[in-house]
């Protein structure tokens, strides 16, 4: 059994204009120790995804339908109670922006200790010798001085790390990381990278990432979920993913990314457009939702929408025209 | 050579921090600390760098939105820095510019027509309104806006469209200069292809020059014809982008590159993680600025400061390794490659 | 190199392909209300507010027309008589009708809080635009406002009305006064921000003139932190006019005013509660309803400007 399963998940908010249907539909699964990734643009509901997950939405103006399923009990049937005992402890999270994230009038070390203290029951002085140990698992020099500093004290990616330690404290089996190197500099964000390919061999949680940058997707992740206003579109292994795109939102993303090394390579091509806009999810989308950007589209996509089919072995894709190989039964 | 189009020598930048009860001065931020470049008509020259560099203080004193501590910009022979403000005034039509954030650079209670008659208003270019509605509408067209966009208000319009708007009123003064100040980097990577699509073919239509200021490395290789890497204040190197990316000769131009994720899942590739932070622009290292994460630094680099100097043909690096035999040098032949890993 | 794989052609049939399940509607659907009345079920503070304000103001204009009395006419033998249907809030000891004098003492307060709102905020206005844009004067404005804002305004005005007559017009000047140091700090903060804003520095770059620019880039954009503040400012005048009359320092005991009222009523409080219930009960309601109107504003226009009041 999958460690998170995620069925048919809706989370929509109530607007003055209309109804945001941010998620609609999502069906996908994490195994134990397993790092997928959930890519797409902003407003494609990835985030949103997130913040269901933890029961994070508040509600109202949103509403969460569906089941989440984690170690076999159903997230969305949980009490307030059940839900905060879960939450920091056995599911965490690391979000895009450190700075805020964090507590700016405690120490450190104050603050990885307290999920510790409230989940583990730990005394004090068990708590802080943790922190300690967490800030050196996370790559922190000088951890017996840094427990003692407040957030302002470090760097951008020292809190980033910090976040990362307060997140694996309490040894979560689930890590949501929402966008976690985006407000990085390139340089800091390898350093980040790298970290979380590190302790994903040393801590064993399995990891979900949220990001919008393939480059990220391709460096950590195992199996990739690609999200368009709302919807899975297509998911599959990292490989095959990035090796044969099926969806054609999943290729024209692929095509509008310039490479690094194109001019060493000699192809260098003009960027693939995706024309025109993410379509407004306050009206219910008839047939495929891409149909409106797909230069593929025919009058079948705008009336019928299609199903996600394995098209390949593991390469599931929501497009009447991908090509569909042999599947073994 | 020609003669460049926009030259831009020793600039500095010094941003005084005031504290204290009267308001006095207690240091200063040294954001940009003796730069020089130049960009000849229609080329492309990027500045790379990470946040706090000082890239986009460059492009902002080219454009003298504030004083300049020291320095000279140089606008088709004519130096423009010492201008007072109302001489200044006509030739900033030869200055366009375009900013990050398209939400924040377009005031929202103006119509977009009005945006755009802004600047030819301003330097007197339409006759007569018959001649200022063609040219918005002109403007529109250029930036493949729908014609009827110019009644709108901009928060009618997406983050891309609102870009495409930027642009139109950096090209209403006719400019021969445009500053990119991460033009693209705020946008979703679909929208962004269509804006990088859009700049190039407009440089190349009206042969203009190009300052394009950005993080992103794989859009600077797409966008451009010579790069110039920034590093606390400073450039550390300047060369032809197929030199920089196939032989980068400063590390820290080597571990940036090494640094981009690139969309190849399992891409075999030599990495370079750099250690700490950059250091605070208000008390930049002495010697070397990089050498404090520098994986490649010894003795020299804590002491003396290296100047940029060219080491082949258009390829300027500020770098003391260069002064070492090739044996030793570990920034010596076409590493790029490697550290790219493309196939 | 990722090769992007053309899509299949041909034999793609509606009766071939797999539908997606329908997606349910989780959610009743949002009814759309048009005009007024989705604009006010949107923003149910300012229907409140508004409506409340709007009701005192025309209670202001057409208080001859409401029942009343002369509000200053004495009748020494009908003082101090309890609410009846003849007399809606009783009479207070020179025999005066509550009622009337409550009715009419709306205009002062509104007049007062409106005026004051109007003045300093234009005032307000001007001294901040100052204050943003020319940096040697900035310091030197800043340090007045700041001396002026280290007195409570209530005090300055008492003091400014200490030098002169009392009258509704020197009540207005005396409350300004005292309100426009709050109202230039909001003003200069503003600026500022609007100042790094690129859209400035375009215009800049666009060879717009600083007057211009002040004008048509910085000045539209106060408008709405401005109005917002100016219900606020408006709220507090009309206390502070309050206060004034009841200490004897305000409006003159001639004109009824609320604060006139309750000070008349002040030494009969503990026997005749209604001299003062009423017109304090008009007062915290106007009050309110100003704040209330004030806090609507807020939400309703641009929000990311108006976070900073």
């Amino acid at each position: 059994m999958a460690l998170l399963e995620v069925e048919n998940l809706q989370t929509h908010f109530r607007a003055a204009d209309g109804i945001n249907r941010a998620v609609d539909g999502l069906n996908f699964h994490v195994n134990a120790r397993e790092t997928v990734a959930i890519v797409g643009e902003s407003g494609c509901g990835k985030s949103v995804t997130a913040m269901s997950i933890l029961r994070l939405i508040p509600e109202p103006p949103g509403k969460i339908a569906g089941a989440i399923r984690f170690d076999g009990r159903d997230l969305l049937t949980l009490s307030d109670r059940e839900m905060r005992a879960i939450r920091g402890n056995e599911i965490s999270m690391i979000f895009q922006e450190p700075m805020t994230s964090l507590n700016p009038v405690l120490t450190v070390g104050k603050q990885i200790g307290e999920t510790l203290r409230l989940h583990q029951g730990m005394s004090s002085n068990q708590a802080e010798a943790r922190a300690v140990e967490m800030l050196k698992l996370v790559g922190i020099p000088e951890p017996e001085r840094r427990v003692r500093e407040y957030p302002h004290q470090l760097s951008g990616g020292m809190r980033q790390r910090v976040m990362i330690a307060i997140a694996l404290a309490c040894n979560p089996k689930l890590l949501i990381a929402d966008e976690p190197t985006t407000a990085l500099d390139v340089t800091i964000q390898a350093q980040i990278l790298d970290l979380m390919r590190d302790l994903k061999n040393t801590v064993g949680a399995a990891i979900v990432i949220i990001t919008h940058d393939l480059g990220v997707v391709a460096e950590v992740a195992e199996r990739v979920i690609v999200m368009y206003a709302g919807r899975k579109v297509e998911e599959a292994a990292v490989e095959k993913l990035f090796r044969n795109p099926r969806h054609p939102y999943t290729q024209g993303l692929l095509g509008s990314m310039p490479k690094l090394g194109s001019s060493l390579s000699g192809e260098e091509t003009r960027l693939q457009e995706i024309p025109g806009l993410v379509p407004s999810l306050k009206r219910k989308i008839d047939g495929c939702v891409f149909a409106s950007r797909c230069s593929y589209a025919t009058d079948l996509c705008r009336t019928i929408s299609p199903a996600l089919e394995e098209k390949a072995e593991g390469h599931i894709a929501a497009c009447h025209y991908a090509i569909k190989e042999a599947v073994a039964a | 050579m020609s003669t460049p189009i926009l030259e831009v020598n020793d600039l500095k930048k010094h941003f005084p921090i005031r504290g204290g009860f009267f308001g006095g001065v207690t240091g200063y931020v040294y954001a940009v600390d003796g730069v020089s470049f130049s960009i000849e008509k229609g080329e492309t020259l990027s500045l790379v760098g990470e946040s706090g560099c000082g890239k986009s203080t460059v492009g902002k004193a080219i454009l003298k939105l504030f004083d300049l501590t020291d320095g000279q910009v140089v606008l088709d022979g004519q130096r423009i820095d010492d201008m007072g403000y109302s001489t200044l005034r006509p030739i900033r039509r030869r200055l366009g510019v375009v900013f990050q954030d398209p939400f924040s650079s377009l005031n929202p209670r103006m119509k977009v027509r009005d945006i755009l008659a802004e600047p030819i208003r301003n330097f007197g270019l339409a006759k007569d309104g018959a001649d200022l509605d063609r040219r918005v509408e002109e403007l529109l067209d250029r930036v493949r806006l729908p014609r009827d966009a110019g009644n709108r208000w901009p928060h009618e319009f997406s983050g891309g469209q609102r870009q495409r708007i930027c642009i139109a009123r950096a090209l209403a003064g006719e400019p021969d200069v445009i500053i990119c100040d991460e033009a693209v980097s705020a946008l979703d990577v679909s929208v962004k292809a269509q804006i990088v699509n859009l700049l190039q073919d407009l440089q190349r239509e009206l042969g203009l020059a190009m300052l394009f200021i950005s993080h992103d490395l794989a859009i600077v290789e797409h966008m451009t014809h010579r790069v110039a890497v920034m590093y606390l204040g400073k450039i550390v190197e300047v060369a032809p982008k197929k030199q920089l990316f196939a032989a980068p000769k400063h590390p820290y131009t080597e571990a940036l590159l090494s640094a981009v994720p690139v969309p190849e899942p399992g891409a075999a590739r030599e990495r370079i993680i750099l250690t700490g932070d950059v250091p605070s622009p208000i008390n930049p290292p002495k010697g070397c600025r990089f050498h404090t994460r520098c994986p490649y630094a010894f003795d020299r680099c804590r002491q003396d400061e290296p100047v940029l100097r060219q080491t082949e043909a258009g390829h300027w690096s500020a770098c003391h390794l260069h002064d070492k035999p090739d044996a030793e040098n570990p920034l010596a032949g076409a590493r790029g490659a490697a550290i790219i890993a493309h196939h | 190199m990722a090769s992007a794989s053309v899509l299949s052609p041909g034999d793609v049939t509606p009766g071939s392909v797999k539908a997606a399940a329908p997606l349910p509607d989780i959610m009743p659907p949002v009814k759309a209300r048009k005009g007024l009345w989705g604009y006010m079920y949107r923003n149910p503070a300012i229907a409140i507010g508004g409506t409340i304000v709007l009701a005192m103001i025309l209670m202001a204009i057409f208080a001859p027309f409401l029942g009343t009395v002369d509000p200053t006419a004495l009748a020494p033998a009908r003082r101090t008589r309890e609410p009846s249907a003849q007399y809606w809030f009783g009479t207070d000891m020179l025999g005066r009708d509550v009622y009337s004098r409550v009715v009419y003492g709306a205009r002062v307060s509104l007049i007062v809080g409106f005026a004051v709102a109007f003045f300093s905020s234009v005032a307000g206005l001007t001294i901040g635009l100052i204050s943003g844009f020319i940096r040697w004067a900035d310091n030197i404005i800043m340090r007045i406002m700041d001396g002026l804002m280290s007195i409570p305004s209530i005090l300055l005005a008492i003091a400014l009305m200490a030098l002169t007559r009392g009258s509704v017009g020197n009540v207005i000047l005396a409350i300004t006064v005292a309100e426009i140091p709050r109202v230039s700090r909001l003003v200069r903060g503003v600026v500022l921000s609007l100042r790094e804003q690129p859209y400035v520095d375009a215009a800049i770059a666009s060879g717009t003139r600083t007057p211009v620019i002040i004008w048509r880039h910085i000045l539209p954009n106060t408008i709405a932190p401005m109005t917002v503040q100016a219900t606020y400012v408006c709220a507090s005048a009309m206390i502070v006019e309050s206060i004034l009359s009841f200490i004897g320092a305000g409006t003159p005991p001639i004109i009824p005013s609320w604060g006139n009222i309750m000070a008349e009523g002040r030494a009969l409080w503990q026997v005749k509660p209604y001299i003062v219930f009423f017109p304090a009960l008009f007062l915290s309601v106007t009050v309110l309803a100003v704040n209330l109107l004030g806090d609507g504003l807020r939400d309703a226009l641009d929000p990311r400007m108006a976070k900073r009041i």
